[in-house]
Parts: structure tokens; sequence; C-alpha cells
């Protein structure tokens, strides 16, 4: 679940996010628009702590975030159950497919190499690329490296999945393997299992947006100024 | 090829060593050049401390009265003590006046005038140490110059025999408990060592010489004029007012009259000269390396390598802690580390090792390879600094970002994403660094320790030959830097995608 409420924040004295309200229920998928700019990236940033804001409180994932810096126990729980998807995919040049997925859960969780591989060998599996578990990331194309970076954000058991525009940097012709992999993860969250996977999507893909979300949400002017129902075909 | 050949020639052509001094030459110049070196040169030669640019000593008043006495202006040349002789060699200035111990060694290789001054060697200790005659030293660190009667006097007696370019610092480190007793002439003892606090020497000189003056074995008839010119000082008295007015006259100087060499030879003309002069005893040949000097090499290559390795291994850590402050930390650990990385950067690294192995004695008392090894260290750490920094600000922001999105502290950030990343960076710069320093750490000579090139440069003047010793140093330092070369150029080709 997240509740956003009286969302403000500005970058030098210029405003780019002014009192954004919204919520996501548990389980639910929202996708959001909005032109370059328009503050949608920063909103995604200031959900997970990676920038702070000015004004305004945020509930997710169970934490509460409040304007100014964050503590570091604080950020390092909420980490654990809300994962992020860059549009620069920002796999770890040094480690491989297998290393980037369980880094953060052995690293930062404890968790052992074995229990962590297994789990990592099964989110690949998921997103196409159980056999390319130990390619470096220079040998893979950009649609795959972004399919190891949602495994990546996956690998801890998150319960919210922030993603960035996940299909802007790639070559038209690559982004159907990535959606391909979001519906998988879409129809995961909506599954019956009760454990839903609570998703955040910016995107610029409005068909993509219209397909996946339960609701849409467009961003202007650092403020939501409409939420709409996805026009479903 | 040809312009190499005509450049070469040019060179040989203006090349001073083959500018030989006869005596009609002389005369015709006017010119009397002689050499010797300025620094701790008190009393010999030295610049005036009132009169800055003005030289004076014991030995400039001795030059200038030869020069009166043989109708010649005296020319002062400073060269650097421990190439004295190879300098005379090539042709540099016309005698070698400043110290020069009579030796057999000597003796072979130069023509040696009649002495001009009687030495005591005399051993400077601490207070209380029991240490008294040559025979006691056996086995003792001691300290002394190098190339003079003392060091050969402790190597026969199997002494640990540590090596100083200066006159100073052996009493420095006698002070400071790093040798056991300094074994130099009373000149050097009575000025630098004696009255010390926590220093005495004894009384009894351990052996006693004479200062004599070098010239080229070719330069026949300077020489005999030139003990000529000595003889007229010592019998008008007016070498006795030099050294009275040196406060240097005492009784050993009596025997100057008697040290007179069995023939003064009489001005000659140029023909007879030949003839006349006393043969100098074996031919002053190059000599070969022997396996003990090639052996010795192979020694001072083992300690370069022990010093770059230690030192490398020890800047590498501490610079990489420094980058990382300097884009991570605080703003006061950041100013410090700033501060650190320009103080070790802009200022030379020989006045770091002076300042760590001498100044700062007192208060922290290192070992000469210690001492290197942290000097050297700690200089290049300021090195390793910038380079880290640099490869950590290469990486793309996101590296960090992602990392921290997953959970990672930002140690874990570091240790696991960013360094690794930057290292590989940082690797051609690195090999690059270590190369330098191996061939910097030739530096660590001015605290006594002995490595390659100090090794190179005992062994030349040894042996009166540059080439083969400076080649077989430039052989082995490639030896060591080639192969680093090459595994730069293998991991740079290995990471280069990263």
């Amino acid at each position: 679940m997240i509740r956003i409420t009286g969302l403000h924040k500005a970058f030098a004295g210029s405003p780019v996010l002014s009192g954004i309200d919204a919520t996501v229920a548990e389980g639910k998928i929202v996708a959001l628009l909005g032109a370059s700019g328009s503050g949608k990236s920063t909103l995604l940033r200031c959900l997970n702590g990676l920038s702070t804001f000015d004004a305004g409180s945020l509930e997710i994932a169970g934490f509460s975030l409040t304007p100014g810096a964050h503590d570091g126990r604080t950020l390092h729980a909420l980490r654990a159950k809300v994962g992020m998807v860059f549009q620069e995919f920002h796999l770890f040049s040094h480690l491989s497919v297998l290393d980037n997925v369980t880094l953060a859960p052995r690293i930062a969780r404890g968790t052992a190499r074995a229990q962590a591989e297994a789990h990592a060998r099964e989110l690949l599996a998921q997103v196409g690329l159980a056999e390319r578990a130990h390619a470096m990331p220079r040998e893979l194309s950009g649609g795959q490296k972004q399919r190891v970076a949602i495994a990546r954000a996956l690998a801890q058991g998150v319960r919210v999945l922030l993603l960035d525009e996940p299909t802007s940097a790639l070559d038209p012709e690559l982004r159907e393997e990535v959606r391909e992999v979001l519906r998988k993860v879409a129809r995961g969250a909506h599954g019956a299992s009760g454990a839903g996977l609570t998703i955040l999507l910016v995107t610029h893909e409005h068909a993509l947006a219209h397909e996946l979300a339960d609701e849409i949400w467009t961003l202007a002017g650092g403020t939501i100024v409409a939420k709409s129902a996805p026009a479903k075909p | 090829m040809r312009v190499w050949a005509v450049f070469c020639f040019v060179l040989l052509a203006f090349s001073p060593a083959l500018a030989r001094a006869d005596w009609a030459s002389l005369r015709e110049a006017g010119e009397l050049g002689w050499g010797a070196d300025l620094q701790g040169g008190e009393p010999y030669v030295y610049e005036s401390p009132s009169e800055p640019g003005v030289i004076v000593g014991f030995e400039v008043e001795i030059a200038e009265a030869l020069g009166r006495e043989l109708g010649l202006r005296a020319k002062f040349h400073q060269n650097d003590w421990s190439n004295l002789i190879p300098s005379l060699e090539r042709g540099d200035f016309d005698l070698a006046l400043n110290g020069l111990e009579d030796t057999p060694a000597r003796r072979a290789r130069l023509r040696l005038s009649r002495p001009y001054f009687v030495y005591g060697e005399t051993l400077a200790v601490r207070a209380g140490s029991p240490l008294r005659t040559l025979a006691d030293l056996s086995g003792r660190r001691i300290g002394t110059l190098n190339q003079t009667v003392a060091q050969d006097l402790l190597q026969a007696q199997h002494a640990d025999v540590v090596l100083y370019e200066g006159q100073q610092e052996p009493y420095l480190d006698l002070g400071q408990g790093r040798v056991e007793g300094v074994l130099l002439d009373h000149v050097i003892a009575d000025r630098y060592g004696c009255g010390q606090p926590g220093l005495s020497c004894v009384k009894q000189d351990l052996a006693r010489g004479t200062y004599v003056i070098g010239m080229r074995p070719a330069d026949v008839e300077l020489a005999s004029r030139v003990d000529g010119a000595l003889s007229r000082l010592i019998e008008s008295g007016e070498l006795r007012r030099i050294l009275e007015h040196w406060k240097l006259w005492d009784a050993r100087q009596e025997e100057l009259g008697a040290r007179a060499p069995a023939a003064v030879l009489k001005p000659a003309s140029a023909q007879s000269a030949s003839a006349a002069a006393p043969a100098l005893a074996p031919a002053p040949t190059k000599q070969a390396m022997s396996a003990a000097q090639l052996g010795l090499f192979v020694q001072g290559a083992l300690v370069t390598i022990l010093i770059s390795v230690c030192a490398f291994a020890f800047a590498l850590p501490v610079g990489v802690f420094l980058a990382v402050i300097r884009g991570h930390g605080g703003r006061v650990s950041r100013f410090l580390a700033t501060a650190y990385v320009e103080l070790f950067r802009g200022t030379p690294v020989l006045l770091q090792l002076y300042v760590l192995y001498y100044g700062l004695s007192s208060v922290i008392r290192l070992g000469a390879i210690e001492a290197a090894i942290l000097g050297l260290g700690l200089n290049y750490a300021a090195y390793e600094a910038e380079v880290h920094r640099g490869a950590l600000a290469a990486l793309p922001r996101g590296q960090a970002e992602a990392a921290s999105s997953l959970g990672l502290s930002r140690y874990q950030v570091l240790r696991h994403v960013l360094l690794p990343q930057s290292l590989r960076i940082a690797l051609p710069a690195l090999t690059n660094d270590f190369v330098a320093l191996l061939k910097d750490s030739s530096l660590v000579s001015v605290i006594t320790v002995v490595e390659l090139t100090k090794r190179m440069t005992i062994v030349a003047v040894e042996l009166r030959d540059w080439v083969v010793p400076g080649l077989l140093c430039a052989g082995m330092y490639f030896a060591m830097s080639f192969p680093l070369s090459r595994l730069s150029l293998w991991l740079e080709r290995r990471y280069q995608s990263v």
C-alpha cells in the first residue's frame, strides 16, 4: 500500500511536486503518466528514500516517511520491502547476472549464498534468463539487462515495486520482451495468492499503462491532474 | 643515421673527458681548477654563513696559496664528493682537493701529492659505551662516510658498516641509537660529533692518515709542481699559518714535513717528465666486476623490490581511504584528506625522507628501511588518493543509487559496488605508479639504505667504470618494470569493457 499526503518537493527554490495526494491500494497497479520533467521520477525517488521531500508525508509498505533526512535504519528496512527499477538499468558491471540478483539478499540481508542463489535462479527463470545466470552485464542486450534489473528488484521479496520508465531506454524492438516480463509480474500481483505486489509504474507508453494498470494518474505541474480507469480493450 | 653519427661526433669533440690539462695549457689558461663539495664542508670548503656566495675553508686557502706559488688563479668547482674522482678523470678540473685520504687504491688510480694535513681516525660513541679500539668494533653497527679509509678499516674488522653521505647525519643517528659508534677523521668528529650531548670521543686516534691532492695520472708535470709548491708552503710556514687560522694545527701536523714523499720531483721539461715520473703502482685500468660485486647488485635489487612492494602495499589502501573520504566524508575529514594530499604531493619526497628519518628521530625512531618504506608509502598514498578519486568519480552515479535502493549501507555500497569497479578503472594508473615508485626508491639512499642505484654508484667508483655497472643497473630496473607494464596492458585488455 502507498499513501501520499500533501507531498511537496522543490529543487533550489523551484517546486517540482506541489501537493500530491494519492493512494495505491495493496495489490493494485497504478500507471503514472506525464510529460518529461513533470516530477514523475522525483515522486518515485521520494517513495524509496533516494530523495528527501519538504512537506507532507508518505506511507509505503508499512513505513512512514517524513520531511527531511531519513534515518539509515528505516531506509534499510524499507528497501527490503520496496524494489526499484531504473530507466538505465544500473546493473553492477563487475558482477555476473546471478551476483547482481543475489548481492542485496546476501550483503544487506545476510541470506545464505545457496538460498539466495536458489531464489535468484527462480526469478531469472521467470524473466526468461535462466541460462544467462553466469553472463556478465556487458554480454547482455538492453532488454536482457532490464529483465535482470527487474529480477534484482524482486529478489528481496518486496511488497512494492517502483518502475521508473522501464522501457524508455530500449530500442523499440527490445521493448516487447520487457513488456512481457512486466505482464507476468502484474499477473503475479493480481494473482489469487493474496500476497499481492503493489506496483507504481512511471511510463510514457500509454498502451502499456492502459493494458496493465488498475488506475492511471496524470501528473502535470507538480500535481496529479487526473485519475482515471484504464480503457480496457 | 648520419645525423646521429654527426651528433655523436660533435658530442665527443666537445666532451670535457678529452680535455686533458697539461702544464703548458694550464699556464696558457692561467687557471688552476680544483674540485670540492660545499655540502657539510665546514671547515674544509663551505659557503661563508655571513657572506652568501663566498667560499671559505682551510682548503680554499691552501688552493689559493698553491695558485700563488704556481702563478695561476685557483678556480673552485663544486662537485658531489662521492664523484670527485670520476669528475677529475673526466677533466672537469685539475685537482681534487677535499679531504682526500691517501689510500693504496687511490694511489693506484691517481697521481697523489705529498700530504697537506695529518688526520686521526676518531671514534665517537654514546656516553658509557665500552667501545675503545678497532678490535672492539668487530660485528658492531658503526657509521662512517662512503669511500673513506675509515670504511676500509671497519670492513677489515668485519663491522656492520653504515654508510652516510653527509657529515652530520652519522652523529645524529649515533645519538638516536641507530648506530653504536661513528669512525671518522678528527676534523669531522671534532666539529660534528664529540661536542654533542650524550656523545663522547675516544681520545686516542684509532689510526692516522693524511689528506693529499688527487691529480690525473697523465698530469706528471703538474703533480711535480704541486708537490714543489706544497713543500715550499710547508717550509715557509704558510701552511702552518693557514691551519692555525682554522684552529687545525696540532701535534699531528708536526709529521707533515717528515711525510714528504720519498722522491719530490723537481719541475721537469715536458719531454723528460714521463721518464722522471715515479711509476704509479699498478696501472689504473678499468677492473672487471667480481662475482661478489654482482651478488651485491642482486642484493641491491632485492632491497629495491622490498622497499617498493612494501611502500606500495602501504600507499594503496591509504590512498583508497583518502579518496573515499574526499568523495564521501564530512566537511572536516574532507578538508584533512585534501590537506594531506596537497602537503605530500606539493613537497619533494627527498625532503619528506629527511624529515621522517632525521627531523622526527627524537619523536619516532625508525630504522632506515622502515623509514624508507614509510616515507615513500606516505608520499605515494597522496598520488594514489588522486588516482582513486578520479576513478570513483568516473563511475556512473546510478551505480551507487541502485545499490542504495537495494538497501545496502553506505559502507556496503563502497565495498561491494563502487570500489571493485573503480579499482579496475584505476589499474593502468596503479601499475604506472608502481613502476615510477621502483625508480623513485633510489632516493632512499639519502637515509643510508643501499639499494640498486646506490650499489651501482659504489661499484662504479670502485671499478672506475660507469658503463658496465650503469648498464647492469639499468638492465635490472628494466627487468623489474617491463613485466609490470606488460601485466598492466594485459589487465587493461581484460577489464577494458568494464
